[in-house]
């Protein structure tokens, strides 16, 4: 390997940033969510990226537990484990924010008003690379739109085309 | 083929000056353009013959007494001369202009196979097809109650001949195959299975589109009875394509699409078709386009199918040894005849990752599954990476990639 040529490689980092490969890598919640009481897949026909997302909601419409399986690139697999670190505790409608804010931060960063959630997305901002990838997008929110489906009682296959 | 002007380019990779996209920085890099099964780039000769008609010569053809449209109609109808000597069809009528591949291959199957098959029928069909060559039967399947069967493939993309032979029987009543594999590259024994297809009276079409700019194509030789491919995949605009259909087929099969020029004369108590091949082109066609296709016909005639053929196969050589000489690659698709293509997968990384770091190096390539999603099956991966040539890439241009899905490796590592 030529060392000298490592640092073009580098310039990708604003998109695979660390937190980005880790989440790839060691996807936390990876598994089925056998005590799930709300479910939703994503599919993204482009790259074939295909996740199903689980959620378990208590009596207080609280996310007690969030987990997903399936395969997919890694944007779409960090993104996904970044969700279900972040969502567990969430309420429903808190959960719902969160999906209306990533989206909307990375679809339309420059009409979307971001606004005061309650929830800590800092974690998440490390997806915003992908705002200079129009056709990474749908990779970064597929497991978000799963997540809106699934919270909103919609147990249907959501795809991003 | 006659080629003209074979002796004036001694290198065919030197034809890399006459496509000015291929001249741009992506990134910061030089643009290696490693994408040519999706689509190819237009040489300035195709450019200019398009731009040359919108400024001079556009009117509509077939129609009017004016000088313009007289000469829209010469420029058409001189593209599809071009094309009939490109395939070696047997007549003009043989050339039904399309806008694409897909569309040839829907006529053939709405219009062929639809009136005439019906429940117990089969059409044979291989894995490797692209799913133009795979949806339009399933239609007529539905519509008929024929059934479509898939005929095999082995671990390095090759359709089994022996088994595919063994398909065919007397409830086979349509065979279509691709001539070459858009996803793998593999070229099919094409004549082996026309030849038994014919003994039992079979009619074949031949799915060309990844197979016409990469090498000479004899419909006469073949055998076959339709061919179809598309003018973006051989330097020409898009939207534009051809149907070769045998004419005693042709002229057998009603109408696909009704409306202007496919008609001689329309009354509310009925309509006389028009004559071959106009009655299969209802509607204004893709006039520039085809404009431009007959220039694209003329620039592969100029350069010889037969060195693009050679120097296509030696590139192909050069990039799967040095893919294959890489750690961690897996390359998919490894038949021992084929054509311009190499699918592959780098480790771990998913192919719509490796897709977007090779962009970010200046190196355009396909990634996902190529519409072919059997094929992806068979293979047990959601997708590859694939590079794919045409005349004007160069050994540069495969350093290039290697070199970026070594970055790639770093950066995933």
């Amino acid at each position: 390997m030529n060392a000298v040529s490592i640092r073009p490689a580098d310039e990708m980092r604003d998109l695979y940033r660390e937190l980005i490969l880790d989440h790839a890598r060691n996807p936390r919640h990876f598994h089925k969510l056998d005590a799930a009481t709300h479910t939703a897949e994503g599919i993204n026909p482009l790259c074939g990226d295909k996740l199903r997302l689980y959620v378990a909601v208590d009596d207080n419409d609280v996310i007690t537990a969030a987990a997903f399986e399936g395969s997919g690139c890694a944007i779409s697999v960090a993104s996904a484990s970044l969700l279900t670190d972040l969502v567990t505790g969430l309420s429903k409608q808190q959960a719902l924010d969160c999906f209306a804010e990533v989206t909307g931060r990375l679809t339309a960063p420059d009409e979307y008003e971001s606004r005061d959630i309650g929830v800590n997305l800092d974690k998440i901002r490390a997806l915003d690379g992908v705002r200079d990838y129009p056709s990474r997008v749908k990779c970064a929110t597929l497991a978000w739109h799963a997540l809106s489906s699934a919270v909103r009682g919609q147990s249907d296959t959501v795809s991003t085309e | 083929m006659s080629q003209p002007q074979a002796q004036a380019r001694p290198d065919v990779a030197d034809c890399r000056r006459d496509f000015p996209a291929l001249d741009q920085q992506v990134s910061g890099h030089p643009l290696a353009y490693l994408d040519n099964a999706a689509s190819s780039q237009q040489p300035q000769s195709v450019i200019d013959a398009v731009a040359r008609y919108h400024r001079e010569d556009h009117a509509n053809v077939h129609r009017g007494v004016h000088t313009l449209s007289h000469r829209a109609t010469e420029a058409f109808e001189g593209a599809r001369d071009k094309l009939r000597d490109f395939i070696n069809a047997a007549s003009r009528n043989e050339i039904v202009l399309t806008s694409g591949t897909t569309e040839g291959i829907n006529l053939v199957a709405q219009s062929y196979c639809r009136p005439r098959l019906g429940a117990g029928d089969e059409i044979l069909i291989t894995h490797l097809e692209h799913h133009s060559n795979i949806v339009p039967w399933q239609q007529v399947c539905e519509q008929t109650g024929a059934s479509l069967v898939v005929a095999p493939i082995n671990e390095r993309g090759e359709v089994e001949l022996d088994q595919f032979l063994g398909l065919l029987s007397e409830k086979t009543r349509f065979v279509a195959i691709s001539h070459v594999s858009n996803a793998l590259g593999t070229i099919n024994p094409a004549t082996d299975i026309i030849a038994a297809a014919k003994e039992r009276g079979i009619p074949v079409l031949l799915d060309g589109a990844q197979a016409v700019p990469h090498m000479a194509v004899d419909v006469q030789a073949l055998g076959c009875d339709f061919y179809a491919f598309s003018g973006h995949k051989m330097f020409g605009p898009t939207g534009t394509g051809v149907l070769y259909g045998r004419e005693s087929l042709l002229d057998a099969m009603p109408p696909w699409q009704g409306g202007g020029d496919m008609i001689l004369e329309v009354s509310f108590d009925g309509t006389t078709y028009n004559e071959l091949p106009y009655k299969f082109e209802a509607g204004t066609p893709n006039i520039s386009g085809v404009v431009g296709l007959g220039a694209a016909v003329d620039y592969l005639v100029d350069v010889g199918l037969d060195r693009i053929a050679g120097h296509e196969e030696q590139l192909l050589g050069y990039m799967t040894q040095r893919l294959g000489d890489l750690p961690d690659v897996r390359l998919i698709g490894t038949a021992r005849n084929k054509a311009s293509v190499q699918s592959f997968i780098v480790g771990d990384i998913h192919p719509h990752d490796l897709g977007t770091i090779l962009d970010h190096q200046g190196v355009a390539i396909r990634t996902g599954h190529h519409c072919a999603m059997p094929v992806m099956d068979y293979f047990g991966v959601p997708g590859t990476a694939r590079a794919s040539l045409a005349l004007y890439n160069t050994e540069g241009d495969v350093d290039q990639l290697v070199t970026a899905i070594e970055k790639a490796q770093r950066l995933f590592a």
